[in-house]
């Protein structure tokens, strides 16, 4: 393998399409040229900058916004403290999630053993903390130096007489995938566990939604108004007495399949609960999964269709008119998605087709062979797709394509800025709701106000331009 | 002397004096405190806009927007203890981060230089992204992506790979391989991997790599920047070259306002300098109409080859000049220089404050043989002008200051100056002998030694700050949840600022950055005293 590279290093000058690595060339397409295939869901190339995380991220994400849970990072500092507080995930009331905590290993831990450490500081933590239940997250040392992770959650569950749950995210053993999955299996070790009497008929989960910016709280409105009863937000603004008793539910909402479908599926199985995919961004894929919500409920309920049809129609009076003025404004620009995992970029697509623009790149981290086939057939011909992209593939696409703004997470914003590319930041750091109809609104906005500002006539792209005599695109 | 020094890992140490372990209710601890508390008048009220939070029960909809103030009596720590957490072993709130960040950042301060990690994907993802939220600029750090098969079998072939890969993407000058808590644990021979690279593809035309031991288990950034800085010089500045009579500058870990201000202050004294690490155009760049895989700036390869040619070294940071000599050789990148080609080494603080600033100055006098510039002067007096101006407004006021050692014994020094009572100074690092560097930065300005901790976290500094009454928070966002509990300001400074617009552009060294400086902390008093007014005063 490692000579086999060798002779490429001195015939750049092949490098054609974004100067793409070879093993890099199957990871890009072009929307309409040839099918498909895309070698996808593999591990990162060595050397490339790719903007990937671990398994410890996906598993971090997901349980992160429970938020009477105690979650301790079993490892080093730097897995702790780069997730200390970052994601914009709210609680209405507990905030423990927002505490980093970390068994900050040391030399000493790694050579004998971190378990004591890790018994002493689950000890210490509950007992002052109090948390409703304790995850315990797996890092890549952790893994390395065989650390009995289960045995000591056992152990501390019974002392304490609170849920203390193993999460089995060691870093290096795959990709975010891997730790959703992770996630999955320490959640639905909580449910089931606590009693569902008082549950309606009428009951959904929420899985998939991490309630950044009060998202949650927005779909749950919604679903309030439909007259149903939310048993749990399991991965936004949670709880873990919700979570013991949402096996109660009568089906399980997931969005971002990607991180929570294994969660709906072990309920499936063992609990008979179906599953409906759905998504809050944008207004096709908001009514949509209201709709279909209804329909699964209208058995049960027959004036679900109409109060559903309603409230659809009351939000879309209510929020077109407030879209037209943007929509004059933005018709014909240029859009660019790159996201985790690609199910956001569906309803990113149409999202921007209401404001009048045109996605010309999409991509993501974290995408499946069925996902990217299934991207393409809703993006124009000539849409360029894109797995597991890095830093200098997405600058050569934003100036190739000529975007005007760029959707992605806080790694892409330095890119598109650094081009005089507009940006809006749509990953867990964001401090805006996005979802439902009046998040629809709220991203018109950002998009709005990134791609309508004066700043792009001065950048360096665009400043050329503006001295070309009139007539000329300014 | 019996300082209130809180050794190494919390737990109560001999010298630890008995006076502030009382959770707040110790005399000493309040009498000030208190006494300004209700001075401002509604120091006991909630400050506007922080009214008690209504917190809706877990199942019913709550207004979608931020919330308000967690909770929190508001006003000055101690009206409402914290638990206590006596001899913790847990770490909650890290006031440090990972060691290879460090050397990740001071690689990325060489020209034409990709910083490389050598472990898996996550740790790399997790430092870029840290880092570009402070500089919002790009940072690219390539990693060799290990996954479960070389985890067990060792990552030399992708380490050897990962580099090919980036030399055909970046084709660098230099590429600084760092290791991580993964690969130190499997016990990768990364020294082995580089040679066996330069045997194999010794007919390629091949960067220059530093490589840099940087498990976290055993440090924090701020080893990891040394350790990086130590490695480039070690490894790089090998031969004795005719002297060229350069400055040779290690900066520490400074913004890249600091940088400039640096280079133009040795520049003024009519020497050139070579910075090394200098991120100040790597990671606050121009606009592009191109994007170029490498950054522009840094220091250049050839001037860190060239390092014994300098007519002398200064090495900024009281803790590394406080280093023990390692097993390894010379512990710093400056004693490295020293006692291979014997340049005459300047060991000095961080330049923050006057006095710091002045022993920078003295070493560059003595270096050039001649006196502080013009400009520089003026800054110097327009700086104690402006003590005498803004004295009143801060005297006596009670700091918590935490960060980098060297970062938070330069911010003491400049407090103290001000007038400003530091009364507890923490660091994450440990064995930076920061209550020695404290005791002699505020030696005869302060009417009682701060408390001092190493090892800590925010919560150990949030349980002592309890005792303490602090006015004021001094260093990076970090700190901004108990700023925000207690409802006093924090004044940002050093790395990471995440919370405010161009944190990567404050100015904290010489005497402008004294200035700049003094400016904002006697403003963050004066607002804080405006906002808690009923009167609303505009004239103050
Ligand atoms: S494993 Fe080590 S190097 Fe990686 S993020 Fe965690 S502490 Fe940092
Ligand atoms: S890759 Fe491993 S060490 Fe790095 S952040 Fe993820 S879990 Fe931590």
């Amino acid at each position: 393998m490692t000579t086999a590279t060798a002779p490429n290093v001195t015939a750049t000058a092949e490098c054609r399409d974004a100067d793409l690595l070879d093993e890099r060339k199957k990871q890009v397409h072009r929307a309409g040229q040839g099918p498909i295939d895309m070698a996808c869901n593999r591990e990162s190339l060595a050397g490339a900058v790719s903007q990937r995380a671990c398994v410890f991220c996906g598993s971090r994400v997901v349980l992160y916004p429970i938020a009477d849970a105690l979650h301790l990072v079993h490892g080093p500092i730097g897995c702790a403290a780069y997730t200390w507080d970052i994601r914009g995930a709210l609680s209405s009331g507990p905030e423990l999630h927002r505490l980093s905590f970390s068994t900050d290993l040391q030399e000493k831990d790694v050579i004998f053993g971190g378990e004591k450490k890790l018994a002493a500081a689950l000890d210490e933590l509950i007992d002052l903390h109090q948390p409703k239940a304790a995850f315990v997250y797996s890092t890549c040392i952790v893994g390395l130096i065989g650390d009995d992770l289960g045995a000591v959650c056992r152990k501390m569950s019974e002392k304490k007489g609170i849920p203390v749950i193993p999460v089995q995210s060691e870093g290096f053993k795959g990709n975010k995938r891997e730790g959703y999955l992770a996630a999955c299996k320490a959640m639905f070790q909580l449910v089931g566990t606590a009693p569902t009497d008082d549950v309606s008929p009428l009951s959904v989960n929420i899985l998939g939604d991490f309630n950044l910016a009060g998202e949650i709280w927005i779909v749950r409105g919604y679903l309030e108004r439909m007259g149903i009863q939310v048993v749990a937000n399991i991965t936004g603004d949670g709880r873990v007495d919700d979570i013991r008793r949402c096996h109660g539910a009568a089906l399980n909402l997931v969005q971002c399949s990607g991180s929570t479908m294994d969660l709906a599926k072990m309920m499936k199985e063992k609990y008979g609960t179906p599953h409906l995919r759905v998504s809050y961004l944008g207004i096709e894929d908001m009514a949509d999964s209201l709709y279909a919500v209804a329909e699964h409920f209208e058995s049960v309920d027959p004036g679900i269709v109409e109060r559903t049809r309603d409230l659809v129609r009351d939000e879309l009076a209510a929020l077109m008119p407030r879209l037209r003025d943007i929509r004059r404004d933005l018709t014909g620009k240029r859009a660019a998605i790159y996201v985790g995992g690609s199910f956001k970029a569906f309803s990113l697509i149409k999202a921007f087709r209401h404001i009048g623009m045109n996605v010309v790149l999409v991509g993501s981290q974290t995408g499946t062979q069925e996902e990217y086939q299934e991207l393409e057939t809703v993006c124009d011909p000539g849409t360029v797709i894109i797995d597991d992209a890095n830093p200098l593939e997405l600058s050569h696409y934003v100036r190739e394509l000529d975007v005007d703004v760029f959707v992605g997470g806080v790694k892409e914003r330095p890119i598109a800025h650094k081009l005089g590319v507009g940006f809006c930041d749509h990953n867990h750091e964001r401090k805006i709701a996005l979802a439902g109809f009046e998040g629809m609104y709220n991203f018109a906005r950002e998009v709005h106000a990134s791609v309508m500002s004066p700043v792009w006539r001065f950048v360096p792209r665009r400043a050329r331009r503006a001295t070309v005599p009139a007539g000329a695109d300014a | 002397m019996t300082l209130d020094y809180v050794a190494n890992d919390g737990l109560c140490a001999d010298e630890y004096s008995d006076s502030c372990g009382c959770g707040g209710s110790c005399a000493d601890g309040c009498a000030d405190g208190c006494a300004d508390g209700c001075a401002d008048g509604c120091g006991c009220t909630e400050a506007p806009g922080a009214g008690p939070e209504t917190a809706p029960d877990d199942c019913g909809l709550a207004p979608v927007s931020l919330k308000a103030a967690p909770s929190t009596s508001g006003g000055k720590p101690g009206k409402a203890p914290r638990p206590k957490r006596p001899d913790f072993v847990s770490t909650t709130n890290a006031c440090k981060l990972c060691t290879p960040l460090g050397a990740m950042l001071a690689f990325r301060g060489v020209e034409g230089a990709v910083p490389f990690l050598h472990g898996s994907q996550g740790c790399a993802t997790y430092m870029r992204r840290y880092v570009i939220s402070h500089y919002r600029e790009p940072m690219d750090i390539a990693s060799s992506s290990l996954g479960e098969k070389q985890a067990v079998y060792g990552g030399g072939p992708n380490l050897k790979k990962g580099i090919l890969n980036v030399m055909k993407k970046y084709d660098p000058v230099l590429v600084g391989v760092a290791t991580t808590c993964l690969t130190e644990t499997i016990g990768d021979d990364v020294g082995g991997y580089l040679r066996e690279f330069r045997n194999e593809f010794g007919d390629l035309d091949l960067p220059d790599i530093v490589h840099v031991h940087t498990p976290s288990y055993n440090g924090t950034h701020m080893e990891g920047w040394n350790a990086a800085v130590r490695a480039l010089v070690d490894q790089l500045a090998k031969d004795k070259v005719e002297p060229h009579g350069k400055v040779a500058l290690l900066p520490g870990f400074v913004s890249p306002a600091d940088l400039r201000h640096l280079r133009d202050l040795v520049t003024d004294f009519g020497s050139d300098a070579v910075i090394l690490p200098d991120l100040s155009d790597p990671l606050d760049g121009p606009a592009l109409e191109d994007y170029t895989p490498l950054p522009e700036g840094g220091t250049p390869l050839a001037d860190i080859r060239a390092l014994s040619g300098a007519a002398a070294v200064i090495e900024c940071g009281c803790s590394l000049a406080m280093t023990p000599v390692g097993s390894t050789g010379p512990a710093t990148a400056g004693r490295v220089l020293h006692e291979r080609f014997g340049l005459p080494l300047h060991a000095v603080g961080l330049p923050i404050g006057l006095r710091e600033t002045d022993a920078l100055v003295a070493a560059l006098e003595a270096i050039t043989g001649k006196p502080l510039p013009r400009r520089h002067e003026l800054e110097r007096g327009r700086f104690v002008d402006a003590l005498v101006d803004g004295h009143k407004y801060v005297s006596g006021k009670r700091a918590v200051v935490y960060g980098e050692a060297d970062l938070v014994i330069g911010l003491v020094s400049l407090l103290t100056e001000i007038g400003v009572h530091t009364v507890l100074a923490a660091t994450g690092t440990r064995g930076a002998h920061l209550a020695e560097s404290i005791a002699a930065v505020t030696e005869g300005l302060l009417p009682a030694m701060p408390t001092v901790i190493e090892g800590a976290d925010f919560e150990e500094i949030a349980d002592t700050a309890e005792g303490l009454s602090p006015d004021l928070l001094v260093g990076n966002s970090k700190g901004y949840r108990y700023a925000r509990q207690w409802n006093i300001p924090l004044v940002r400074a050093g790395f990471p600022i995440h919370d405010r617009f161009g944190g990567h552009r404050l100015l904290h060294v010489g005497y402008a950055g004294a200035q700049a400086l003094m400016d904002r902390v006697v403003n963050a008093v004066i607002e804080k005293t405006q906002s808690d007014s009923p009167v609303g005063y505009c004239y103050l």
